[in-house]
């Protein structure tokens, strides 16, 4: 059902990043095509110009627009893209105008937002496709002149010929360009020659989203449109046994009450739509709607009995052993348990989803991180050829994984169906925070043995938690490959260290339980990320060593060395004193590699405060500097609500949170200062969304040890609880 | 069902609707400005923070019936063309990501320097509290404000 990803190694381990003559790929140039329906998702306006190839548009004026296959949910694509785009089409940034494409996998490439992909996975063809188009500009040009081709250049949005410095403007080429077969090879700029690229290039959607004019999904309006919303189990699996709609019917404007159900993975979920000219009304009969479950014939957890599920689960996996003759030769042994809870996303933007189903189409609009899959799964549901289902995007008021699963726009288009209406379904607040699916929770126990001279000799990371791709298949993931990529949950566990530790081991347990689960902003990272930079430091301790200068002796790479001194450099490192209350964090998920440095204190009341937090991100080559200080900023944010806060607990096989007044968001007085310094170097492009969070809770955590001699194990941890 | 008058950023509106529907709702779906957003229908996060007069109130929470005479102000009515010292500043700060929170942040903002041209960092605290930001953009929120009120010295 879901369809297949690129693998990240083997999509980056094709490209080359500059000066470098490149064969064009898939999904390049369909060229002589008139324009497509491009459609202004502020106007909704057809947008005239010629489309030079399917991603580009070039209009008499010389503007240029660029379909936009990925997201916005804040992220930045919608200026990472464009400025990819003049840099090597040699045009003015402001003259590049970008709108979201509709999800088309074989005209835009595969679309899911996921895995802070934009810039790392899309350089590549955005580069080659805007040196393409500026090639055909220039043969377009030289025909025109009947001058040799290498006698022409190309500069803001003009060709000129070398010789007498007349000029075209791509306007006035753009359309003879676009019958021209396009070139299989270009040769893209060296790094040291971009005019555009490395720049704090101001984001497009900013002004957008000042005045109110952005269009979220909430905000999208079709003509004869109805609302829903809907009754759903709180337990998940619940099956409505019967409903009494008496009251519901007597709000105005209500007009249809009827069972629902919502594909979960292999799963569904039911629930009771209530159908209105309002969302006010709909929101209103819901409210005197009576509906009875069926007695659940499933286990309904509790977070106790999950928890011990957990604990119970590492005390199953067995050692390997050839690692346990190694351990237990060690000079000097510890063991840990770290616990990790359960977590929503909550986006400030409920779930929310507009379908207009007909008897042999669907359209949708809405907030979606996964056009291509929504467009797939829809078609397969409702037997509906795949190019008679058209998914639009809207800007999405965040995403965080959540918006990258079809659950919600199906839910809509079967209401459509069965109204024959154009239907935007809503989820309130709290039906956004109790559905899920969750981040699962994960326990984590952790092995490590120390050679005589206080090196890591031997390292085990044995892990209980609700695997995601249990959720499609009962298998739990083997363990790690060579590489400790791609490998189901296990992604990236301790993959930094492994050059340094001559031996480890992995195990793992899946918990069952009828909680979904899914993928949540740094996946696993989030979890393992604090388990093991956190035994690290124990380690570090245990050794006797710096925890910096520990973590330096295990990561041997140029990179990490290099990573580690530049944050010796920021921190001070060497002259901090002893106990000030400093800790440090590495973290690596999506190739994006993070290290954080938090200092705490006690202020006058005794209580531990964090001062100041120290952020350095590596993610190799990259496009705009302040979108990824913006990203690692905000990603602090959000790791320090999982760190002192969030956790959805179960009661009786239901989340206990249900707004914001019980998962306490943090709120801008509970900020500290934050600095972001990004590492200057030629490796690819890495992920900047995701890999900024992990690193923060183990680096908050080391810093209270390093000020209390207090080990925290287990997330979320009140800092008012420290004493 | 009872019909208001309304002032909506300077514009007179009638409205038919229930009583308790929340200002919200009559904003977005029946006057049709849908800047203001509904974030968690408790007036916990602020998404939702509009002018009753001036001053900020989370319309998520607060009736039709209770507006009366007071003039009701929403993003859309600092400006279109973001000439707001506010709306100025947060683009010069490159403040929003996913942007929903905004409106209501900038509502709180400019609440805020219209009784206090020069908020320190408490009062910028306290006045910007109950607006949620899950992109966590509050460290360019706190820099905006600053930004903001030098426009105007």
């Amino acid at each position: 059902m879901k369809p297949q990803h690129i693998s990240r190694r083997d999509f980056l381990s094709q490209v080359a990043w500059s000066g470098t003559a490149l064969t064009l790929a898939a999904y390049l140039p369909a060229s002589g095509r008139t324009l497509p329906e491009i459609i202004n998702p502020v106007t909704n306006g057809i947008l005239p110009g010629t489309e030079l190839m399917s991603w580009i548009s070039i209009a008499p004026t010389g503007r240029v627009t660029l379909m936009c296959n990925r997201s916005e949910m804040g992220q930045g694509t919608f200026q990472a893209l464009p400025q990819m785009l003049a840099e090597e089409l040699e045009v003015r940034l402001d003259d590049v105008e970008i709108l979201f494409a509709p999800a088309n996998p074989e005209k835009y490439g595969p679309q899911p937002q996921e895995g802070s992909f934009s810039v790392r996975g899309w350089a590549p063809r955005l580069l080659r496709t805007g040196a393409c188009a500026r090639e055909m500009l220039i043969e377009a040009a030289a025909t025109e002149w009947n001058i040799p081709r290498h006698d022409c250049y190309a500069e803001n949005g003009t060709v000129i010929n070398r010789a007498t410095q007349t000029k075209l403007t791509y306007g006035a080429l753009a359309e003879k360009a676009s019958k021209l077969k396009p070139p299989t090879e270009v040769i893209l700029k060296k790094r040291a020659d971009y005019k555009i690229i490395g720049k704090p290039a101001p984001r497009k959607d900013i002004p957008l989203k000042t005045n109110g004019s952005a269009i979220f999904g909430l905000d999208k309006k079709l003509p004869g449109m109805k609302y829903a919303v809907i009754e759903r189990s709180r337990r998940f699996r619940e099956t409505v046994k019967g409903f009494d709609d008496s009251e519901t019917r007597k709000i105005p404007g209500v007009s249809h009450v009827f069972k629902v159900k919502r594909p979960v993975f292999s799963q569904y979920c039911e629930g009771v739509a209530v159908v209105a000219d309002s969302l006010w009304a709909a929101m209103q009969g819901r409210k005197v709607l009576k509906v009875n479950w069926n007695e659940p014939d499933f286990e309904c957890p509790d977070t106790t009995s999950l928890e011990k599920q957990m604990r119970e689960n590492l005390q199953k996996i067995g050692g390997q052993p050839k690692f346990e003759t190694e351990y237990n030769h060690c000079a000097q042994k510890l063991e840990a348990v770290y616990e990790t809870p359960y977590q929503s996303h909550s986006c400030m933007e409920p779930l929310n989803c507009i379908a207009d189903a007909r008897a042999d189409s669907i359209e949708i609009w809405g907030p979606i991180q996964e056009a291509n899959w929504i467009q797939a799964d829809l078609s397969q549901r409702f037997n509906i050829p795949i190019d008679h289902v058209a998914v639009h995007m809207t800007f999405l008021g965040g995403g965080f994984g959540r918006k990258a699963f079809p659950d919600y726009p199906y839910e809509a288009a079967l209401i459509s169906k069965e109204i024959q209406a154009p239907i935007q379904v809503v989820w309130t607040r709290e039906d956004d925070m109790t559905a899920g699916p969750f981040r699962p929770g994960a326990f984590y126990a952790l092995k490590g043995g120390l050679n005589a001279d206080g090196g890591i000799h031997a390292f085990q990371a044995n892990t209980a938690t609700q695997w995601i791709g249990q959720e499609w298949s009962p298998t739990p993931p083997g363990p790690p490959d060579a590489a400790g990529y791609n490998t189901g949950d296990f992604e990236g566990l301790l993959h930094p260290y492994r050059q340094g530790i001559p031996h480890y081991s992995f195990g793992g347990v899946g918990t069952h339980s009828p909680i979904p689960v899914m993928w949540w902003r740094s996946v696993s990272a989030s979890t393992q990320g604090f388990a093991c930079e956190s035994f690290i430091d124990e380690l570090a301790h245990l050794a006797g060593k710096d925890p910096l200068v520990f973590r330096r002796q295990h990561l041997p790479s140029p990179r990490y060395q290099a990573l580690i001194d530049r944050m010796a450099e920021l921190t001070q490192w060497q002259s901090r004193g002893k106990n000030p209350g400093w800790g440090v964090a590495f973290t690596e998920c999506f190739t994006g590699i993070c290290g954080h440095a938090v200092k705490v204190a006690r202020n006058a009341e005794g209580k531990i405060r964090i001062e100041k937090v120290i952020a350095l991100m590596d993610c190799g080559w990259y496009v705009n500097p302040d979108i990824i200080r913006a990203q690692v900023e905000g990603s602090i944010v959000m790791a320090l609500g999982a760190a002192t806060t969030h956790a959805t607990t179960f009661e009786d096989g239901r989340a206990a949170q249900q707004n914001f007044d019980t998962y306490p968001m943090p709120r801008i007085a509970d900020i500290p200062p934050i600095e972001v310094h990004i590492m200057e170097n030629d490796e690819k492009p890495g992920g900047v969304g995701e890999p900024g969070l992990p690193p923060f809770a183990p680096a908050l955590a080391n810093a209270i040890f390093d000020l209390t001699g207090q080990r925290v194990r287990r997330l979320p941890f009140s800092l008012d609880g420290i004493s | 069902m009872p019909s208001y008058q309304l002032s909506v950023n300077g514009k007179p509106y009638t409205v038919e609707a229930d009583a308790q529907m929340p200002l919200l709702w009559v904003i977005r779906d029946l006057i049709g400005l849908t800047g203001t957003k509904y974030g968690c229908g408790i007036a916990q996060c602020g998404a939702c923070t509009v002018h009753l007069s001036g001053a900020p109130v989370r319309s998520c929470s607060f009736p039709v019936s209770a507006v009366g005479e007071q003039a009701v102000t929403t993003i859309e009515g600092l400006s279109e063309d973001n000439s707001h010292p506010v709306q100025r500043a947060w683009i010069a700060e490159q403040v929003p990501q996913c942007g929903y929170c905004q409106s209501g942040q900038i509502m709180s903002a400019v609440a805020l320097l219209a009784g206090n041209a020069n908020p320190d960092d408490e009062a910028i605290n306290a006045a910007m509290n109950g607006n949620i930001c899950r992109c966590g953009t509050y460290p360019r929120i706190r820099k905006a404000i600053k930004t903001a009120a030098s426009y105007s010295r």
